[in-house]
């Protein structure tokens, strides 16, 4: 099964506006400026790396693209709309997995994905399809044992499972490669990819380099 | 939206049945602060009875302050406050739901062990029916107003101690009101006009209260 096949409906982008718009965006965080004001375009098919070093404001950048932190300034147009204003379907077509896994250590890791499409309002889940997700993520074995009992790296990947069953479009994932053996970046990586030529948008901030993206275009902040 | 906001109520309930001891803790504080009146000021059945009222209301009061404590903090820990604030329910509603699966785990087992504490201190007759009816009216007012509180306090240290500071004056009026329905019912006059009054404040936090926790918890996640 393809998880990404459905995606491309889900928010169909109009010719005329970009995916995503970002315009003259600056970020305070303590009275401080993080970063100069940021101007990027982001089409379907589209990878942007966020790169920069340690409190340069990579994190503030995209919970600000998602519209978790207040920009000092500056304007983001999901799909032509206002990210403060945007619709439920705009904001379902937007998935994102932060620093922390929002998992709950007394559910399963299927539970949990459960959890997070019922929070999402998507209808009818099947479980077999859930089931096939955590297992490409690697969780085949561990998808009843309550998370409390998975390590970091087994947590992530729970975490990243969510990519395979959303409906978004644009995936803002904030160091997605934390804790994660190596089989598990290449799936990573091959994920994005598959994500992209279904005409999906990724943002997405790492230390460690991802070998074998496509189309990768870079952000630094400096 | 509504079917994220049950799922919401679900996981809550199923999270609070899940962590028993929390549940199980509360009410023991409830039973053993409500003990400790006979303890202190002597088994005399005039006196006892005539500091029931309060007596309960207080050790009420407490717990449910004591079981906010940890309302948003978990949520707001592990990430998934940020999941809920991209969700497509208002952060209002979620508030709401999230203060109505608690007083469900946590409120309504203090209001039917109620009469038990009251029949123990020497309530009679009247009285211990609008025992569990004034708090069924005062503890969701409780719930509201610390709900607001633990938003507020969310992420600061010794965040419980000033959230006792902040909230505790907002329960004075409900306390008030609450024991002096019981007062009332025991002396023969109505409880009524009371009761009222606190379904009054009820109806007065229900809407408000719920938006001031979606400023603070947005406040929280900047």
């Amino acid at each position: 099964m393809r998880p990404g096949n459905a995606q491309a409906s889900a928010a169909p982008a109009t010719p005329q506006a970009p995916g995503l718009q970002v315009r003259g965006l600056a970020c305070r965080r303590g009275g401080m400026r993080l970063f100069a004001p940021v101007d990027f375009d982001l089409a379907a098919g589209e990878l942007l790396f966020v790169r920069g070093r340690n409190g340069r404001g990579k994190t503030t950048l995209l919970r600000a693209i998602c519209g978790l932190t207040e920009p000092a300034s500056g304007e983001i147009r999901f799909h032509g709309d206002s990210i403060r204003t945007m619709d439920d379907a705009r904001r379902m077509a937007l998935l994102y997995i932060g620093h922390r896994d929002a998992l709950k250590e007394e559910l399963t890791p299927l539970e949990n994905l459960q959890m997070h499409l019922g929070l999402r309002a998507v209808g009818n889940i099947d479980e077999d399809h859930l089931l096939d997700a955590l297992e490409a993520a690697g969780l085949g074995e561990r998808v009843d044992t309550p998370v409390r009992y998975l390590s970091q790296g087994q947590r992530r990947r729970t975490a990243l499972a969510r990519l395979l069953v959303s409906q978004a479009t644009l995936w803002v994932l904030d160091e997605p490669l934390t804790a994660l053996d190596t089989d598990a970046v290449a799936w990573m990586a091959e994920r994005i990819n598959g994500h992209l030529e279904d005409g999906g948008m990724v943002i997405c901030t790492s230390h460690q380099p991802i070998q074998g993206l496509h189309r990768a275009r870079t952000l630094d902040l400096g | 939206m509504g079917r994220s906001l049950w799922t919401l109520l679900k996981r809550d309930i199923t999270l609070l049945v899940l962590r028993r001891q929390d549940v199980m803790t509360i009410i023991a504080f409830f039973l053993i602060v409500t003990t400790l009146l006979p303890l202190s000021v002597g088994p005399e059945p005039e006196t006892l009875r005539a500091l029931a009222p309060g007596g309960v209301w207080i050790a009420a009061a407490l717990a449910s302050l004591i079981s906010l404590d940890r309302l948003f903090a978990d949520d707001w820990r592990d990430g998934t406050l940020e999941q809920l604030a991209l969700g497509p329910a208002p952060l209002a509603l979620v508030a709401l739901t999230k203060i109505t699966a608690h007083w469900l785990a946590l409120g309504l087992p203090l209001v039917l062990l109620s009469p038990l504490m009251g029949y123990a201190l020497g309530l009679q007759g009247m009285a211990l029916l609008i025992l569990p009816l004034s708090l069924a009216l005062g503890t969701p007012v409780l719930s509201l107003l610390g709900a607001t509180g633990a938003a507020l306090t969310l992420g600061v240290r010794a965040g419980g101690a000033l959230m006792a500071l902040l909230i505790l004056p907002l329960y004075v009026p409900v306390l008030i009101l609450g024991s002096g329905a019981v007062s009332e019912a025991m002396h023969a006059a109505g409880a009524g006009p009371h009761l009222s009054l606190l379904g009054a404040l009820l109806a007065l936090a229900l809407p408000l209260a719920p938006l001031a926790v979606a400023g603070a918890l947005r406040i929280a996640l900047d």
